[in-house]
């Protein structure tokens, strides 16, 4: 392989090397040839999940420090800016603070489901960094079943978050818990015809199909642009989404000043911290399915010459949405839950099918007048 | 005896346990939440048994729906009920040697049959992408049981608003 | 791709979920826990009814009927699960018990 290829795409050309290597030594050593493609199979698939998972915690790192600093300068004060320069080594000393803080355990909790909980909290999340591709064939499945597997994972978290608010034997955490359950599950629905949209647009619901489609206009095709379904589309979503992460202004269900921290209430240490965790990997990855299927992933200029910018176009667009996200934390009030099912059920669920069939009527439209015109002139 | 047919198998073995000790745990768990608990890891189960059977799209509906609606619900409701079900009474009643005995009997005739009809294996390769395909026919072939399906699911929706409203 | 399990595999699992959640169904107290014994039953056909599609029809692509029938039921079980909690939390408003055993006024 030579060298312009290796400026260009260094991730896929070194795994293509290390394939290569581990393959030649394996034949050389006389193994046959199944058991050889399994074993790199094998080698690969450990390094993948390695670089993931310490991937996956690094990011929320740093975007704890993101988020202090953002808010502090919003609420016209400093941030954390001691521990290290601009207070950067801050999340590794709040990391420090987690593991080693006491793990109090109340007396009447139901054992094994609330140990339980935040592992099936935490799971569903780490699990969904599966799909996302963060460049150019730089994803470490590609399922063709990516947006609805991406769904179905979302939705395995209410049943976290039900056994942390039901096994805490505390009424604030059990009010807590359910009023989570609730939003969780009443927001799923817009959510989910709202991802419709780029899916009708783009004719397949693997997220590479979703990228690829956006390819047009040089490279800046996106599905956000395609008036007047993609804009209010993707503000569906990220309302929807916010509302399914427990982020403010939906977090009521773990508001510090309303139910003393509802259903991780009874939580201390390293469970609390798995929860935090899992708030803001989802934070995380409903930025990154954001920018994947409304602003185009990897996709921008010059991307097929240059595969390398993928990633950058990729992680700008998503800590572009992420610093949306955070912003929506320093700057607005929290809904009242009575609101919050108001505004999910009576508003948002009929824009979103309204928009859904109107996507789809515009489509085939479109497709017919198209086939019309090609019928007349062939 | 090649690799893959021992490793689909090992990992058939695995799955089929872990589908069939949760279903077992469901019903024999005294405390109704743990049971509910053990039919998320059934229905897990169930949904790794459809990925084997290469259906992908409804191995990711089965955890969509049942355990994120069906479950949830079914906690729901196990919470709303709580009060006089306390865990320290046993949660099997009175006919359960009768029950056992019928099941016993039902799963032996099952077995033997099962083992004794000459299946034929014609199941055909799948080499694209079923779910177009899926869309489709459920829009053109299935089209009138997809609309009954959706009055009833109407049907169902407003029947239980008002059965369990105040 | 050749199928390495033999369909029998399949079969007998299903039938085995069966029986468990028709005991189930058969012999617990708590309202809720039988029908949680007939979602167990659901689940059992559907595993069979995929089974038989993949291994019974020799163009699984463009004969769906496996899969929509396994979609159809699991719909049904939403529907069937909503109405039969509904009805469990009505009784229990009333007779403050989910007991089987107790709500049995219209015996003779």
């Amino acid at each position: 392989m030579d060298i312009w290829s290796f400026i260009t795409n260094p991730f896929v050309s070194i795994s293509q090397l290390i394939n290569n290597v581990i393959t030649s030594i394996l034949t050389s050593l006389g193994v046959p040839a199944d058991i050889t493609r399994i074993v790199v199979f094998l080698i690969m698939a450990i390094i993948t999940i390695t670089i993931l998972l310490l991937l996956a915690p690094g990011m929320m790192m740093y975007m704890t420090w993101l988020e202090r600093k953002l808010v502090a300068r919003m609420q016209d004060r400093l941030g954390p800016n001691r521990v290290g320069p601009f207070g950067l080594l801050q999340p590794i000393a709040d990391m420090i603070k987690f593991l080693t803080k006491e793990d109090i355990v109340p007396e009447g909790v139901d054992g094994p489901v609330h140990l339980l909980a935040p592992i099936v909290v935490v799971i569903p999340v780490i699990l969904s960094f599966a799909v996302i591709q963060f460049g150019v064939g730089l994803g470490a499945v590609d399922l063709n079943l990516a947006l609805l597997y991406l769904v179905a994972l979302g939705s395995v978290a209410t049943i976290g978050v039900f056994m942390a608010g039901f096994g805490s034997h505390n009424k604030f955490a059990l009010i807590g818990g359910m009023r989570a359950a609730a939003q969780i599950i009443s927001y799923e629905i817009p959510q989910v015809l709202a991802l419709s949209i780029p899916v009708l647009l783009a004719g397949s619901i693997s997220l590479t199909g979703i990228v690829q489609a956006q390819s047009g206009l040089f490279g800046l095709g996106w599905f956000i642009f395609y008036i007047p379904v993609g804009p209010i589309a993707f503000l569906v979503y990220l309302i929807a989404a916010t509302a399914e992460v427990n982020r403010v202004p939906f977090d009521l269900p773990e508001a510090e000043s309303e139910l003393v921290a509802g259903y991780h209430t009874e939580y201390s240490g390293m469970k609390f911290g798995l929860f935090y965790l899992a708030e803001f990997l989802n934070t995380f990855l409903i930025s990154a399915i954001a920018a994947t299927v409304f602003f185009g992933g990897w996709q921008g200029p010059f991307v097929a010459q240059v595969p390398v910018l993928g990633i950058v176009y990729f992680f700008g667009k998503t800590i572009l949405l992420i610093t949306v996200q955070l912003w929506f934390r320093g700057t607005l009030p929290r809904i009242r839950v009575d609101q919050l099912m108001n505004f999910g059920w009576k508003r948002l669920v009929p824009i979103s099918l309204a928009l859904v069939l109107f996507t789809a009527a515009t489509l085939w439209a479109y497709r017919f007048v198209m086939l019309a015109l090609k019928s007349l002139g062939g | 005896m090649n690799i893959p047919s021992v490793v689909a198998q090992l990992v058939f073995f695995l799955v089929a346990l872990l589908t069939l000790i949760s279903g077992f745990l469901t019903v024999t768990f005294r405390n109704v939440f743990h049971a509910g608990l053990a039919l998320v890891g059934t229905f897990f189960g169930v949904a790794a048994l459809y990925l084997m059977l290469e259906a992908e799209f409804l191995a990711v509906v089965q955890v969509l729906i049942y355990i994120g609606a069906i479950a949830v619900l079914i906690l729901f409701a196990i919470m709303l009920t709580r009060g006089l079900m306390q865990s320290e009474t046993s949660n099997i009643n009175k006919q359960w040697a009768w029950a056992a005995l019928a099941i016993a009997v039902l799963f032996l005739g099952m077995f033997l049959i099962i083992l004794q009809v000459p299946w034929v294996h014609s199941g055909g390769a799948i080499y694209r992408d079923i779910v177009p395909f899926l869309g489709t026919q459920l829009l053109t072939t299935y089209l009138l049981p997809f609309e009954v399906v959706s009055v009833l699911l109407l049907a169902a929706l407003v029947g239980a608003f008002i059965i369990a409203r105040e | 791709m050749t199928l390495y399990i033999p369909i029998t595999y399949y079969l007998i699992i299903a039938a085995a979920l069966f029986c468990i959640g028709l005991f189930g169904a058969l012999a617990r107290k708590n309202a809720i826990a039988v029908l949680m014994g007939i979602e167990l039953m659901l689940n059992a056909v559907n595993i069979n009814l995929v089974a038989f599609w993949r291994y019974g029809s020799p163009n699984p692509i463009s004969n769906q009927a496996g899969i929509v029938f396994a979609l159809f039921v699991i719909t049904l079980a939403a529907a069937e699960a909503a109405v039969g909690l509904a009805l469990v939390i009505a009784v229990y408003r009333s007779r403050d018990t989910v007991n089987v055993e107790e709500i049995d006024l219209l015996k003779w």
